[in-house]
Order: C-alpha cells, then sequence, then structure tokens
C-alpha cells in the first residue's frame, strides 16, 4: 500500500562535483551522485568521512561550497514542496518540552494543518510506531529508543517523499535499534525514499539496496548492496570491511 | 520619637488592621510594578529571542550596551524619563510627568535590558541545540520565536522575576518621575524614604515588611512553579 501517489515526483536527487568547505579543509569534494526514486541507500564510511555533512547538504541544511544539487521535480514543484517533501532524523533527536503529541502536532501546524487534521494524524503516527500509550507523556521524559520512535512519528505524520537518518540508531540498544530498522522498513513499504548513514555493518546488510562509500571527503563508491559486500572496487572499502582501521 | 520596638507593633497593625493608606500604596505599587514587568515582557522577550536568532551588524555592541543597561542607575532612568515627559520635552504635550503613567514608563526602561539580555542569553543556548532540528522541520526562525521562548519558559520565569524585583525595590527612578504625591504617586519605597526620614518609623517599617513579604512570595511562587514544570517536562 503505498501512501505517496503523487503526480510529481521530487526524485532523483542529483549532486553534481559537489563540495563543502570549512576553515581551509575541503570536508567533501567532488561528490557526484545521483539518487533514484526508490530504494534504501546506506551512506559508509569511517568517522569524518563527511556521511553526516553529505546529508546535511542533500537535505538544505547546508549549502555547498561548490557543485550543485538538484532535485529533479523542483521546478515543477517550487521551492517550498522541495522542502516539505523532506525529512531527517538525528542522531539525537531534538524533542520540544511538551508531550510527545504535542511534538507531532506542532510539524503538522508548521505545515497549516487545522487542528482537527493535527489530532488525527498525530494519533495515527503515535499509533503507528507503538507510541499511543506514552504519548501524553512530556517527550523529554522518554527512554532514549522511545525518544528515536517520537522523531520517527514526527517524521512519518510529515509523509515525506525522502527520509534522511542520520547514525538513528548509534545511541540505543539493540531492541531500540530494532524499533528503528522496523520503522525504517516502514517507511520504505510506504514508498518513502530512505537515505541513511551508519556504521555498523550488520546494519547496513540488513537494510541497504544500495551503498554509498565515502572516504576522506570524497565519494568512493555507489554501488548496489550485493556489490559493496562480497566485491568493494576500492581498497578503502575492502579494509573498512574487514574492519582494518581507515582514514 | 518612638522605640524600635513600639514601632515594629504599630506597623504589624497597620498591616492586620489593612490601614487604608498603607493598602493604598501596596496597591499603587504593584500596579506600577507589575504594569512595568508586563509590557517590558512583552516587548523584552521577542526582542532578546531576535537578537539571539539574527546575525546583523552591531549586533556585539546591542549586546554590549543591554548587558550594560541592565545595571542602569534608577535616577539616571528617572532623569531620562523626566526630560522626555516634562513640559518642554518631546513627549510633554501629553502631560504626563507626575502620574503614575510616567512611573510605568520609567520601570519599563530599567526592567526591558534585564528581560531581553537575559532572555537573548537563553534562547541562544536553546537555538545552538535547535537551530537544525528546527531547520529541518520547516520553521522559519520568526516561527522558532515562540517555539523557542515556550521551550525556555522555566529559565524565563527567572528572568522576568528579576525583572520584578528590580521594579518593585527601586526609588530613583519611580521619585523623580512620580514626585511621591500622597494619594497620586505614592507607592512603597518613596514612602518609606520619606516616612523614614519624617520620623514616621511605624508606616515605614511596615511598608519595609510588606514589600519583602510580596518579593518573597511572588519568588516562592515562581520557585515553585519552576520545579513543578521541571519536573513535567524533564
Amino acid at each position: 500500500m503505498s501512501r505517496l501517489e503523487l503526480p510529481v515526483s521530487l526524485l532523483p536527487l542529483e549532486l553534481r562535483e559537489v563540495g563543502f568547505r570549512h576553515a581551509d579543509q575541503n570536508l567533501l569534494d567532488g561528490v557526484t551522485l545521483r539518487l533514484g526514486r526508490v530504494g534504501k541507500t546506506v551512506i559508509m564510511g569511517p568517522n569524518g568521512a563527511g556521511k553526516s555533512l553529505l546529508m546535511r547538504l542533500c537535505h538544505g541544511l547546508l549549502r555547498p561550497t561548490s557543485g550543485s544539487i538538484v532535485w529533479h521535480g523542483a521546478g515543477r514543484l517550487g521551492v517550498q514542496a522541495v522542502q516539505h517533501r523532506q525529512a531527517m532524523v538525528f542522531q539525537r533527536p531534538v524533542l520540544l518540552r511538551r508531550s510527545g503529541r504535542a511534538n507531532v502536532e506542532y510539524v503538522l501546524a508548521l505545515r497549516g494543518m487545522g487542528r482537527r487534521e493535527r489530532r488525527r494524524l498525530a494519533g495515527e503516527a503515535l499509533e503507528r510506531f507503538g507510541l499511543a500509550a506514552i504519548g501524553d507523556r512530556p517527550a523529554r521524559v522518554l527512554s532514549g529508543g522511545e525518544q528515536q520512535r517520537l522523531a520517527l512519528a514526527r517524521a512519518w505524520a510529515l509523509r515525506p517523499e525522502i527520509l534522511f537518518l542520520d547514525e538513528p540508531t548509534s545511541a540505543l540498544d539493540p531492541a531500540a535499534t530494532k524499533a528503528v530498522e522496523d520503522a525504517v522498513q516502514a517507511f520504505h513499504e510506504d514508498g518513502t525514499r530512505i537515505v541513511m548513514s551508519s556504521h555498523n555493518l550488520g546494519q547496513a546488510r540488513r537494510l541497504a539496496d544500495d551503498v554509498v562509500f565515502l572516504c576522506r571527503g570524497r565519494l568512493l563508491e555507489h554501488t548496489p548492496a550485493e556489490h559493496f559486500f562480497t566485491g568493494p572496487a576500492s581498497a578503502e572499502a575492502a579494509a573498512f570491511l574487514r574492519g582494518d582501521l581507515v582514514w | 520619637m518612638e522605640s524600635g520596638e513600639n514601632a515594629f507593633l504599630t506597623a504589624f497593625q497597620l498591616i492586620v488592621g489593612m490601614d487604608p493608606v498603607l493598602t493604598g500604596i501596596v496597591l499603587l505599587s504593584l500596579q506600577v510594578s507589575l504594569s512595568a514587568v508586563l509590557i517590558a515582557a512583552l516587548i523584552g522577550l521577542p526582542l532578546g529571542a531576535a537578537i539571539a536568532l539574527w546575525r546583523f551588524p552591531g549586533r556585539g555592541l546591542l549586546i554590549t550596551l543591554l548587558n550594560a543597561f541592565m545595571g542602569l542607575p534608577p535616577v539616571v532612568a528617572g532623569l531620562l524619563v523626566y526630560l522626555l515627559l516634562s513640559r518642554a520635552g518631546p513627549l510633554g504635550q501629553f502631560g504626563l510627568l507626575f502620574t503614575p503613567t510616567a512611573m510605568v514608563i520609567a520601570q519599563c526602561l530599567l526592567v526591558l535590558p534585564i528581560v531581553a539580555a537575559l532572555t537573548r542569553q537563553v534562547v541562544e543556548d536553546l537555538w545552538n541545540e535547535y537551530a537544525e532540528q528546527l531547520q529541518s522541520l520547516g520553521a522559519s526562525r520568526l516561527r522558532s520565536i515562540p517555539t523557542l521562548l515556550w521551550d525556555g519558559r522555566i529559565s524565563l520565569v527567572t528572568a522576568v522575576l528579576a525583572g520584578f524585583g528590580r521594579a518593585s525595590a527601586e526609588v530613583g527612578a519611580v521619585l523623580i518621575v512620580g514626585g511621591n504625591i500622597d494619594g497620586v504617586t505614592r507607592v512603597m519605597t518613596t514612602a518609606i524614604a520619606l516616612e523614614t526620614s519624617r520620623g514616621d518609623l511605624p508606616l515605614a517599617l511596615g511598608l519595609g515588611l510588606v514589600l519583602m513579604l510580596l518579593v518573597a512570595l511572588v519568588n516562592g511562587a515562581a520557585f515553585l512553579m519552576g520545579e513543578a514544570a521541571r519536573r513535567r517536562a524533564g
């Protein structure tokens, strides 16, 4: 079942020679990448490779200092739709000091939705992620896993066409990690394009349709997951998969 | 002149007996200071938040000035408002000098920098944590202001209280622009100063006690509110 029978799609997303320079350092350099309409992309690479930075650039939180980022649907959909059709889940979600339900309703209010509609959709989102029973508790007193699930419910309420996740499970225990992975799968089944960074090989194997491998700010590979895990093209990726230190 | 002990006793009788002169002075004080704090908060909270969120030329200077004006001597604030409102001043035509309105304006001038400067600090700290997430959710900077003010509410209550403390405790500004006119612009602090110099210690003491009690009550209530909110909101 797809909730996203959109007449016009924002995707594909195309990055052309994208670079990001900060304090005389090339944090990202010459990244060319095309993300199609469907699938789950996992961005891998050692710490400091530029995984988070790449997603922030795609999501529009930062502007590249060179190159360009093009949403193919942007021309027909307009600037606001480009922003409204994306969502991002961070490593540590920032939840507002109000109830979980109110956190979800807040983002719907930002989209200009009426009160009744907000209540209905927020209730649906909490239900979907198993948060209905604790939705009226203050968001800040929830456990780490519950907070991340709430962040996912908040993103889900926005019905994004593409969802970015920046190491969403790196601070979570195995049970909470499983819940987040299930949620990612649920987004995928609803037709949302997934772009997620992870340094967890097991997780990448479980979720990835294709893998983007970054190392020292450069894109070394973008290949289907089965190719990447069985026969990586670059020496760096091979070493990374073996568990060697790569930097 | 009465002895200190007798003065205390009479002061208590004035308070417990709800002496009309004392009650009138207390009510006017509250009316003036609370109005000043309310207006200062309505301006200072969004102003402080805006300074926290936007980068513009002269921002550093503005913050330095706000911080400096937190310590503005009340008599100087009074003098400034006096010059503005006096017959020959730019706002002289409104005839506001020696009215409670003039006192509200003067106290507002004292409270505003406190509320704005403390709000700027609180909101800037929150913004460091929230900026990316709010941007990602699609909240503009302008839309983020009420969100940040609400999420900083526990700290901001303290900022507003600091303003109330300053307003209710100062003498210089209300004395200059109000004139300490009996029954019209006489508030607790000006009355205490006058009655002490005239030797009417019971009234001065009674007012002093009420003033301390009020400030203690307001701060106590705010503390309890803050604790309750902290327990609830985490």
